[in-house]
């Protein structure tokens, strides 16, 4: 393909797209002369180049379009079918570059035919009927052509002679004895064209107004000669020739020649370069930059050295030089949107629908290849904002929305990213139906759905095949879509995001880097090699260590990071780069972890040290190298040496799915955030008689004291003190804890219904959030067991035991307030755990307690003798739920009236209502014992009152 | 951290000139015309998870180089440290086969070149397009492209 030929390629594309544009605004104002003006210079240029280059079916159509625009300018209505059969047209021309480039210069053989006579026949059929200005052309022409000759004086000679004109050139110069080709142009049409590029020149035009007066009086027998002033002064002029014949076409020409004006002079200052040329040059920077970085690095080490000014001069120069370049590679982001408008049309008129589509911020510029990349996103976020967006006509008139929906786009840049938001003000997302669809695809449950803020459920929209359009439209909802664009975002270190309000819309917002060459990055090491962490992952940096504040725990075998609120699943970077000592066992007693962020992902990566941030030239991969699952690129240090760039993409792919290396257990982060952080429990570890660790759940010590052992004193040969006014029993934890003759001893306060005791142990140890997994179940009676607790193996004390051993049999005369039986319970939980604290507790209460581990085994218990007063009941259990275990009760005419309390995880308040209409009697969360305490001894109070 | 070999180029009809390496016990031969210089590899960078025949990319005045060590990739036993690199361009990029050590340039005869044996390994033949007989040894002809061709194939095996 020649130059000329992938010119013209270029440029047809680039006016066609423009054209587009132009034309679905010149449709909503018909009476913009400018927008008009534009569109046939685009059509007219083209059709001059197609009959240049021998392109003749091109020139014919476009010389078809161009005769209909030619009328719009002469006045006739602009009708909906006529812009459509445009557009259409600009389509078919379209279609035939294509394979013109496929066919390296060739025009594909065809007819038009079709196109050009219903083109024609709307170009004719107005003419007949408004009976426009006989010669619309022919008329102007002698000013023009007589204005044009002086002109190139203009041009020429810097004097402007405002000599004699010769009227009679004109006239010599129109004469042409046959009918114009198609895609011909006539002479007065190349005057005219010529004219437009001579007023160019402020000075030139002044003379050229000068010269337009002279020429008005000159040649006032011309039909034209009312027109002819237009230059000088539009706006007085205007009244005037409104009435005159020819008055359009001057008048448009002279909007056109000023609206030349302005291109010119922005489009004479620009170039077209090669991209090629471009990355070329990026690349030679880059090595400048580099190479400067060494020299800097040589500077930094020799104090005395001479050249360390011219250094630093060469330094800035590079910095300078880098950014121009950079610059060179960025574009405005209406590049990405040019082809919106067009497609929100379309969309429109398909779905009956009135659409308005704003742009903000169209000249927000980003890097070329971000820009390519989020091309496709962009496009199809906007048509599912016009297809499932925004409602129908009549849905809005409802709603009492006015009858155009607004898609609004925009952009700006924001600390280092650029920010698009494509918003509507449609019906916004259906929370309802996204949580059926989530349940449905088995993303979440119903009891995490029934937990999850809506911001969150919304995310759901993003997750692989996952649509909720009721009704597929060939233009979306078929179930790809917004997965394939969250994708294409990450893949280029960007974010996607959405927030809906029903009724009143809803925003994407997506983020992305401004450019992806030149990235700030976070030089880390493992197992003594470097590598790149692209800085816009990292979200902070933690250092564990043995006594910090946070700390490495494992689920089962993986390792996940306690950072405040959250529960991150961390990775070693040396195992997933397949670097790690295999021989050696991961520990993260002293670890430095890099949180990173991926889309709404969070993780930690275990490195060995962290170096520095820096900023990296990215070089693409060997194609050898390309399909690696967790290297993006590379790129070179100061020093010289080639360091791979961590992809946080691939690195999240793994820390989210659990993987036979890893020998993890690790789920979907969120979730296993999410539901480790229920399962956690905060126990207090002690030491007590042993160096084995014991732990008290945390939410039963009231506090915790240091025993003054001087002032022990003993009632019945029982260890007392005196608490805040009140004697206490204190216990020792068991035989081996030390008795200290003097100074303090640790003591855990337990403070129950006004009963107050003191446990003595030997050591405090820590506070930790951990997952109680209860692997052995104790027979020791102060045990309810161990579990593994951050690694190590615990005893978990029974606090029950203990303040049985207080008050049960020694000191039930000093408390001596309690029923001999405060009623029957029968308490159903799966956790065998929960039932093991709570026993104790209610049967500290008074209670007589008997405990089933699922609902099953309740009924079973309800079947048989014992008869119960009142029933507390786990929610979500296994098998039978709580729910259904309570309509099992009510169900039954022997125990129907029996009261079921109901046990519930904290938040899940729209679970009452659902217990209530289940047959539960009251609900009490999980963790509020005293409101359990209180309602049984409410409850009971009652039976027993009426027993009595 | 790169020597420079003056490759002449004084191209007679009917043969070409070779420039022979040797890659553990074997003689080969690459055409000089493949051949853009030769280099001792230095700083080599390993890259994580890539088949064990990409030694790993060095930095090579400014282009970053994928070094192949060539003793995996036709399957000899690792031979100490990489000593000699050839650099060679395919498709627009660098790559640098690690070789043991570096022969002279020699013209050989177009009409010399004999078919690989059939009895060759097959793991040879399908880098190799023919074998020489020099005076005391046999001298296989490489053929670069195929043998790049091979990294892509390994790694999708």
């Amino acid at each position: 393909m020649d130059d000329l030929l992938r010119e013209f390629l270029t440029e047809t594309n680039e006016s066609l797209d423009v054209a587009d544009v132009e034309l679905v605004k010149f449709e909503q104002d018909p009476n913009n002369a400018q927008i008009l003006n534009n569109i046939f210079r685009l059509v007219h240029t083209m059709k001059g180049t197609c009959g240049f280059i021998g392109l003749s079916r091109l020139a014919t159509l476009a010389h078809a379009a161009e005769t209909l625009m030619d009328q719009f300018r002469q006045g006739i209505p602009v009708t909906t079918e006529a812009v459509d059969l445009v557009l259409i047209t600009v389509d078919r021309i379209k279609e035939i570059l294509v394979e013109i480039e496929a066919s390296e210069g060739t025009e594909p053989a065809g007819s038009d035919e079709d196109l050009i006579s219903q083109l024609d026949a709307l170009s004719a059929a107005p003419a007949a009927a408004a009976a426009p200005p006989p010669a619309p052309i022919a008329a102007p022409a002698p000013v023009a052509a007589a204005v044009a000759a002086p002109a190139k004086s203009v041009m020429n000679g810097a004097a402007a002679p405002v000599s004699e004109p010769k009227p009679g050139v004109a006239a010599v110069m129109q004469q042409l004895e046959r009918a114009l080709k198609p895609g011909e142009v006539s002479l007065d049409e190349l005057e005219r064209v010529f004219r437009e590029t001579a007023v160019e020149l402020p000075a030139a035009r002044e003379k050229l107004a000068e010269l337009d007066n002279v020429k008005a009086s000159a040649t006032a027998p011309a039909p034209a000669a009312a027109a002819s002033p237009v230059p000088a002064s539009p706006g007085a002029a205007l009244p005037a020739v409104r009435d005159a014949a020819p008055a359009p076409t001057a008048e448009h020409e002279a909007k056109a020649a000023r609206a030349e004006d302005h291109a010119l002079s922005v489009s004479n200052q620009s170039i077209r370069v090669n991209v090629t040329l471009l990355e070329h040059l990026m690349t030679m920077v880059s090595e400048l930059v580099l190479t400067r970085n060494q020299l800097l690095e040589i500077a930094r080490r020799d104090e005395s050295s001479d050249f360390k000014v011219a250094l630093q001069r060469l330094s800035n120069v590079t910095g300078e030089l880098q950014g121009a370049i950079m610059r060179t590679r960025m574009q405005p982001i209406g590049n990405a949107w040019q082809k919106l408008p067009r497609i929100v049309r379309d969309l429109a008129q398909e779905l009956g629908k009135h659409i308005e589509l704003e742009q903000i911020g169209a000249e927000t510029e980003l890097d070329r290849q971000v820009l390519e990349q989020i091309k496709d996103p962009l496009t199809h976020m906007v048509r599912n904002s016009a297809d499932h967006g925004l409602e129908t006509t009549e849905e809005r008139r409802r709603a009492g929305k006015p009858d155009k929906g607004t898609i609004r786009l925009s952009a700006y840049h924001e600390g280092g990213h650029v920010i698009v938001e494509i918003s509507d003000d449609g019906k916004g997302l259906d929370v309802a139906r996204i949580k059926a669809k989530a349940q449905e695809n088995g993303l979440a449950t119903a009891a995490e759905l029934a937990k999850m803020p809506d911001s969150q459920v919304f995310r759901f929209i993003f997750a692989a095949g996952f649509s909720t359009a009721a009704k597929i439209t060939n233009v979306s909802g078929r179930g790809v879509g917004m997965d394939v664009v969250r994708s294409n975002i990450e893949v280029i270190g960007g974010a996607v995001d959405v927030t809906s309000r029903p009724g009143a819309g809803c925003t994407f917002t997506i983020k992305i880097p401004l450019t992806l060459a030149i990235v700030p990055a976070l030089i880390v090491e493992a197992m003594g090699e470097r590598f790149a962490l692209p800085q816009s992952s990292v979200v902070e940096l933690v250092r564990v260590q043995p006594n910090s504040f946070h700390q490495v725990k494992r689920l089962k075998e993986a390792p996940v990071l306690c950072l405040r609120e959250k529960l991150l699943p961390i990775v070693p970077l040396a195992q997933l780069l397949g670097i790690a000592d295999e021989s050696k066992e991961q520990k993260f007693d002293d670890a430095l972890i890099a949180v990173l962020q991926v889309g709404n992902q969070l993780f930690g990566v275990v490195v060995d040290a962290v170096s520095h941030t820096e900023e990296i030239v990215v070089k693409p991969m060997a194609s050898v190298l390309r399909q690696l699952p967790m290297v993006s690129g590379s790129t070179i240090l100061g020093d010289g040496r080639v360091i791979m760039i961590v992809d946080p993409v691939g690195l999240a792919k793994v820390a989210s799915s659990p993987d036979e290396n890893l020998g993890a257990d690790l789920q979907n982060t969120a979730a296993a955030a999410a539901a480790a952080q229920q399962q956690t429990t905060p126990l207090l570890l002690i030491r007590a008689g042993s160096d084995e660790l014991k732990a008290v759940p945390l939410s039963l010590v009231t506090r915790l004291e240091e025993l003054e052992v001087n002032k022990v004193e003993h009632v019945n040969g029982h260890p007392v003190i005196q608490y805040r006014g009140a004697l206490i029993p204190i216990v020792y934890v068991n035989e081996k804890v030390k008795r200290a003759t003097t100074g303090t001893q640790p003591m855990l306060i337990f403070s129950d219904e006004g009963q107050t005791m003191g446990l003595v142990v030997d050591e405090i140890v820590d506070v930790v959030d951990a997952h109680l997994d209860m692997q052995l179940s104790s027979d020791a009676e102060n045990l309810l067991g161990a579990a593994i607790i951050d690694g190590q193996a615990a005893e978990i004390l029974d606090v029950g035991h203990y303040v049985e051993q207080a008050f049960g049999s020694w000191f039930k005369r000093l408390s001596g307030t309690r029923d001999k039986s405060g009623g029957k319970l029968l308490v159903v939980d799966d956790s065998a755990f929960y039932r093991n604290l709570i026993e104790p507790v209610l049967k500290g209460n008074g209670f007589e307690v008997t405990a089933c581990g699922s609902a099953r085994e309740a009924l079973d218990r309800l079947g048989g003798e014992t008869r119960f007063d009142i029933i507390v009941s786990d929610v979500e259990m296994p098998g039978m739920d709580g729910f259904q275990f309570a309509q099992a009760v009510r169900g039954d005419p022997q125990i129907r009236n029996l009261p079921i309390i109901a046990l519930a995880g904290e938040g899940a308040y729209d679970l009452v209502e659902r217990g209530r209409a289940a047959g539960f009697t009251d609900y009490i969360a999980k963790s509020d014992r005293a409101g359990l305490i209180a309602a049984l001894k409410e409850f009971t109070g009652a039976i027993h009152g009426e027993a009595a | 951290m790169s020597q420079h070999v003056v490759i002449k180029q004084d191209v007679s009809p009917g043969g070409s000139q070779f420039v022979t390496v040797r890659i553990g016990p074997q003689l080969f031969g690459l055409p000089i015309e493949a051949v853009q210089e030769v280099f001792v590899p230095d700083h080599v960078t390993h890259v994580p998870l890539c088949i064990p025949q990409i030694e790993g990319v060095l930095n090579l005045r400014g282009r970053i180089v994928t070094m192949v060590n060539m003793r995996r990739l036709l399957g000899l036993p690792d031979g100490g440290e990489a000593s000699m690199a050839v650099g060679i361009e395919h498709k627009g990029e660098s790559y640098g086969l690690i070789i043991d050590s570096m022969g002279e340039v020699m013209m050989l005869d177009h009409a010399a070149c004999e078919a690989n044996p059939t009895n060759l390994d097959p793991q040879w033949a399908g880098l190799t397009v023919g074998v020489h007989r020099l005076p005391g040894e046999l001298l296989l002809v490489l053929d670069v492209e195929l043998a790049l061709a091979r990294l892509t194939t390994d790694r999708a095996a």
